[in-house]
């Protein structure tokens, strides 16, 4: 991973409009967000967003800060530097034939993943990793013919009480 | 008993305390302003275009410390409420705008005058709302007031559909919010203004640099215990001018483009800040690679997201500017810095340029600036618009009385004199207020005189009027060959414009009717306009270079008296 992509991980009101105006935060200070993901948490009426986005630590430290202002977002966190356990869910639908299927399966099955639907001319790969793994899966079933990919971007969580911790007054 | 929307709205401003609203009526919000006549507790002030009542109540909140309110419509009515969104946002400048939406049924179908109002609005309010049930409209007024007013303010907006307004249901006000996400910090970390009391008694050359924070904390007395105590000269920001007073032994200008030369030498040779209440704009650092290269920084602010943003910072101190001032105040003893002092007493002797006013036959801006400074012995709120005037005026009335001082910094708002004046002297009844506008400025807005007129409102306005947009053509002379595009301008007659709104006014072109038009204009019981024709190509000085570092000042060229 290079280091300077961060995980910024926040605990959001559930209500409309949220995702905008975290994005538009991202926009309007010239961030480029590598991807947004965004669900349910423990909490009711409480989601928890994990955005991915590059920039120096000084930079990541100022959108902190300014998304922290959003009156909808009750915590957020820069987790990068923790020990953390991230993960991405990956769809692919790959050309398959039968002389191929089962080099395929082969090659699903090392990387841990799962056939998840068969067709005569395809077969459709679920994959969860972290991104290298995605990607790794992703350039060896490339050679088969990839007819579409989804990718549902990266969720995180930091190991044991790490995330927990909560920055007191400080600049 | 059952209520409308729009009585839960009325019902809920009275219940924050709210006793004047700038607004404008239109389609959606017409079951509003048919409840309003029911509250004449409410009284709502009908302005000329939307831009003016968002001004009018900006400056009506900065020199109340009240939250500022204002009504429009849907659509074009709301989206003219933009740039004074965006003007009080930058300057945070706490109100809440309310603006009517087409029915629910018909949100999204791109109805007449609809607009995403929320959607456009939100990089530039504090917050936002579209009230989808009427369920919640009460408590959303309570937050939009909470959240304008409290920790670093701003404006919120509130959307509220018409079909909404007329909905019943009853009405309970909130007596407290509940926003798990938005808790401002006010008191400082004590460890945090521990360390900055300990810079602060090592420093051999420290500079004080009061924002605005000072004046919407109200920290006059805090601030100038504390520059006392520790003999520290001090330096304002645009914002921050009648943060301190400026007759002051220890007060030394304002900093920045167009501060005063030793203001910028002594932050340019300080080895530390104590900056209160500001954000490090551009416009005051200048280069920031070269800005104050010896200093250590101390930082009071409110928005934790303001410190380290563009200067970095020794001592954060994230908090409420009074109340860290008082607690920073109990760590502190006497201190003086008399060499320092001195050094900066010298530079002022050296480098007065900008703040003198050369001889000339015809009218300076600076000139008149001046002499309304005289003749109201500073005893007067002066509200500016953007450009060489705000810049005059920032300058060459001195500014004792706090908070005195109300113009567009952030976000350079041309036209925001005018409505601003007229915003001022509603929250000031019974006091001077004087508008100094530029003729381009005052073109801008200058449909908000019917306002002044049908309100009476006492409003001095002194355009200074050189029939250039004068800053940007001060730009051209020095960077652009003196290439002057599109920057001469030409102006109706001032005089009659102010007749046919039945305002009193005069042209003055003769420096020696200067004083005199000043003292009619004050005598007068109502509005008056002075159109001053002054000297064309009059330039601000000091000036530092776009890009440059704060000590490159360029200073005014000596010229021979004709």
């Amino acid at each position: 991973m290079a280091s300077n992509k961060h995980t910024i991980v926040a605990l959001v009101a559930d209500r409309p409009g949220v995702l905008n105006r975290m994005a538009s935060l991202f926009r309007r200070r010239g961030f480029n967000i590598d991807s947004i993901a965004v669900g349910h948490s423990e909490t009711p009426h409480l989601s928890r967003m994990t955005i991915v986005a590059e920039g120096s630590d000084t930079q990541v430290e100022q959108i902190r800060k300014q998304v922290e202002k959003i009156v909808d977002v009750i915590r957020v966190q820069d987790i990068s530097g923790l020990n953390i356990v991230s993960r991405e869910l990956a769809l692919i639908k790959v050309k398959s034939t039968p002389e191929t299927r089962s080099e395929i399966m082969q090659i699903v099955d090392i990387f841990r993943a799962k056939i998840v639907d068969v067709s005569a001319d395809s077969v459709m790969v679920e994959a969860t990793g972290d991104e290298e793994k995605v990607d790794s899966l992703y350039n060896l079933l490339k050679p088969f013919g990839v007819k579409e990919i989804s990718r549902t971007g990266r969720i995180a969580m930091a190991r044991g009480d790490q995330g927990n911790r909560r920055d007191e007054n400080e600049g | 008993m059952k209520l409308t929307g729009a009585q839960i709205l009325c019902e809920s401003l009275l219940k924050e305390g709210v006793d004047t609203i700038f607004g404008y009526p239109g389609g959606q919000v017409l079951p509003l302003y048919h409840t309003l006549t029911q509250y004449p507790k409410l009284r709502h002030i009908l302005v000329r275009h939307e831009q003016g009542a968002v001004h009018a109540a900006d400056a009506y909140a900065r020199v109340t410390g009240r939250v500022g309110v204002c009504f429009a419509t849907s659509g074009p009515g709301a989206t003219n409420l933009i740039t004074g969104l965006a003007n009080a946002y930058i300057d945070s400048v706490p109100m809440v705008a309310v603006t009517g939406q087409v029915p629910r049924a018909m949100i999204g179908r791109d109805a007449f005058q609809e607009a995403d109002i929320t959607g456009i609005t939100i990089p530039i309010t504090k917050h936002n709302y579209l009230v989808m049930d009427i369920g919640d409209l009460a408590r959303t007024v309570k937050e939009a007031f909470y959240i304008a007013g409290t920790g670093r303010p701003g404006p919120v907006l509130i959307d509220l559909p018409r079909d909404i307004q007329q909905e019943a249901t009853e009405f309970h006000y909130p007596a407290r919010v509940n926003l798990p996400g938005y808790k401002p910090t006010l008191a400082g970390n004590p460890l945090q203004v521990k360390k900055a009391a300990k810079l602060l008694a090592e420093a051999k050359k420290p500079v004080l640099i009061a924002g605005h924070g000072v004046r919407i904390s109200g920290a006059y007395h805090e601030l100038k215990h504390l520059a006392e105590t520790l003999q520290l000269p001090v330096i304002t920001t645009l914002l921050g001018i009648s943060a301190f007073p400026e007759s002051h032994e220890l007060s030394f200008g304002m900093m920045g483009m167009h501060g005063s030369a030793y203001a910028n030498m002594a932050i340019t040779g300080c080895d530390l800040i104590i900056a209160v209440g500001m954000r490090f704009d551009d416009r005051a650092t200048g280069k920031i690679a070269a800005f104050a290269p010896h200093a250590r920084v101390i930082h009071i602010d409110i928005d934790p997201a303001e410190i380290g943003k563009n200067v970095k910072v020794d001592v954060p101190i994230v908090g409420d500017v009074k109340t860290v001032l008082v607690e920073l105040n109990k760590e502190i003893s006497a201190k003086r810095h008399d060499e320092w002092l001195a050094q900066i007493r010298d530079w002022k002797r050296q480098y007065p340029s900008g703040f003198e006013i050369r001889e000339s036959d015809s009218i300076l801006p600076q000139y008149v600036i001046r002499k309304i400074w005289e003749v109201t012995k500073g005893d007067a709120t002066v509200v500016t618009g953007v450009g060489q005037h705000q810049m005059f005026a920032a300058q060459h009335f001195f500014y004792d009385k706090p908070n005195s001082f109300i113009t567009s910094g952030g976000l350079g708002t041309m036209g925001f004199e005018l409505p601003a004046a007229f915003g001022a002297q509603t929250g000031l009844p019974g006091q001077t207020v004087w508008c100094i506008a530029g003729d381009g400025s005052f073109q801008m807005t200058v449909q908000e005189l019917g306002t002044i007129r049908q309100e009476n409102a006492p409003v001095k306005v002194a355009v200074i009027n050189n029939g250039y947009l004068g800053m940007v053509r001060q730009w051209q002379e020095l960077f652009y060959e003196r290439n002057y595009s599109a920057t001469p301008l030409w102006c109706p007659d001032f005089v009659r414009i102010s007749e046919a709104y039945s305002i009193p006014a005069e042209c003055v072109t003769k420096k020696t009717e200067v004083v005199p038009a000043i003292n009619r204009a004050m005598a007068a019981q109502g509005p008056y306009i002075i159109n001053f024709v002054v000297e064309p190509e009059e330039n601000v000085y000091p000036m530092v270079p776009p890009g440059a570092g704060i000590d490159q000042i360029l200073h005014e060229p000596r010229k021979e008296a004709s």
